[in-house]
């Protein structure tokens, strides 16, 4: 047994707490919570490519951890990903299938195919069985033309003009199935991605803050953070807060000089 | 078989702030359930007596039958006294209402803020099954976590053990109050999101009451 475990780690997860960790739970501990992107993101396809977009809100249960986050992910020059779930989860999937698609082109010369990073995607998500909570709204364009896909945890995967994934994806969805239509120009094609995230940061909690948009076209992607900021705050004081000084006792003082000072005595003090 | 389920959390926060002559309450409108929003303007305060007001969160359902329930009261305290109810009378009433229901709670995080007999401010606050406390100022709900240190940093109230008993009113003005409650629920709700939508906000004095409302962030 000894031979078997001394065996440096070829990488991967390691199972080793899980025993130890279910005799946890069972005596009662109660495990921490994961950061979630109780998200909304979207896609859709346009005239001569697709828009991505996503909300900016991270949350831990009620609280909001992180009020301007990045969901869409970078895979490729030509390939974008959005993320919901587990943020750890959708960053660390999509960081690893992106430096697969990089060894790819070195290897190949040619640029990555969108269907190249759904398989990659897909594949190690089931060998995984749902424990990797990746939920993804996958965009690009490759030499086949301009493509979506959604991912979900599990691995089975969908093929859509337009998609929404996360939290906030009913109400997406609901706008975009009110108004989507084939053949939007690029400006249309951005304005109801916008229309679709403002719907879910307005409506569903576990969204919110501001909209992320990302449009990828044929050699060329512009990735527009922050392109609306709907959210600013309501109220400042108009005071302001002070905190006056001595509020705490000084019980001793001790100075120490931290590096001897040098002094230059002879030559330019700047020479060499 | 699904169970009934008896209570549900429809979030929010309540606040209260006495000062020497004045009582600050508010709460924010929102109502919600899981990730929705049931709606952006539910009020959570109710007027129950000339200088009595009464700030609920928890579960709304429970929150409008005990408030409905003290209006009630305190309605017939005003036929067989022929005067209205002091808050602190309403305090006392407020906590054996909720004590009454002890094996079955109002699933109700309440703050009573109103002016006492000789006038000054008073703040009440209040468990689920009505352990109560005068205080100088209070937070209840799902962003009471939030508030309270900054509260307890703005207005330091004295130990409620030393001896003899100091006044727990804030120092501050009125208008200063009104302000740091609104920066409080500003601030709330930027990380609480249960928060937010609409501040309803009771001001009562000598010279009576009143109400003003600010927006918070909608998202």
């Amino acid at each position: 047994m000894a031979g078997a475990t001394d065996l440096p780690p070829k990488g991967g997860f390691s199972y080793d707490n899980c025993a130890r960790n279910a005799m946890l739970v069972e005596k009662g501990l109660k495990m921490p919570g994961f950061l979630k992107t109780g998200t909304t993101i979207v896609g859709l396809v346009f005239q001569d490519g697709v828009v991505l977009g996503a909300d900016t809100r991270a949350t831990e249960g009620p609280i909001v951890a992180d009020k301007n986050c990045e969901k869409i992910h970078y895979m490729a020059p030509n390939i974008y990903c959005c993320g919901a779930g587990t943020a750890a989860d959708t960053e660390a999937v999509t960081d690893m299938v992106s430096s697969q698609l990089q060894l790819h082109r070195y290897a190949t010369g040619r640029e990555s195919r969108v269907v190249t990073s759904l398989t990659l995607l897909k594949s190690h998500l089931f060998s995984y069985q749902g424990h990797v909570s990746a939920a993804l709204v996958l965009g690009g364009v490759d030499v086949t033309g301009p493509h979506l896909h959604t991912v979900y945890p599990h691995g089975s995967t969908d093929t859509l003009p337009f998609a929404t994934m996360g939290s906030g994806s009913l109400a997406a969805m609901s706008v975009f199935e009110s108004k989507y239509k084939e053949g939007l120009t690029r400006e249309e094609g951005i304005q109801l991605v916008a229309e679709a995230i403002r719907g879910g940061i307005f409506n569903d909690l576990g969204s919110g803050s501001n909209v992320d948009v990302c449009v990828i076209t044929k050699g060329k992607t512009e990735y527009l953070r922050n392109h609306q900021l709907p959210n600013p705050r309501t109220y400042v004081s108009s005071k302001g807060y002070n905190f006056t000084k001595g509020q705490t006792v000084v019980l001793s003082t001790k100075i120490t000089q931290l590096k001897p000072k040098v002094e230059v005595t002879e030559g330019d003090a700047m020479e060499e | 078989m699904a169970r009934f389920e008896a209570y549900e959390n429809n979030g929010g926060t309540c606040v209260a702030v006495a000062g020497a002559d004045y009582c600050v309450v508010a709460a924010d409108t929102r109502l919600s359930v899981g990730y929705s929003i049931l709606s952006r303007d539910s009020s959570k305060i109710a007027h129950l007596a000339d200088k009595c007001v009464l700030a609920s969160s928890g579960f709304q359902g429970d929150v409008k039958a005990l408030q409905r329930n003290l209006a009630a009261k305190e309605l017939l305290y005003e036929h067989n006294h022929n005067k209205k109810m002091s808050c602190p009378a309403m305090a006392q009433l407020l906590s054996n209402t909720l004590y009454y229901k002890r094996f079955f709670p109002y699933y109700a995080f309440n703050v009573l803020g109103g002016l006492d007999s000789e006038g000054k401010g008073c703040v009440f606050t209040y468990d689920a099954v009505g352990s109560y406390e005068r205080t100088g100022y209070s937070a209840q709900g799902t962003g009471a976590a939030l508030m309270m240190p900054v509260l307890d940093n703005q207005l330091k109230s004295p130990s409620p053990l030393l001896l003899p008993a100091r006044d727990a009113v804030t120092p501050l003005s009125q208008s200063d109050a009104v302000d740091l409650v609104k920066d409080v629920f500003a601030s709330a709700t930027e990380r609480d999101i249960y928060t937010g939508d609409k501040l309803e906000i009771v001001v009562i004095n000598s010279a009576g009451s009143h109400r003003e409302f600010i927006e918070l962030r909608k998202d």
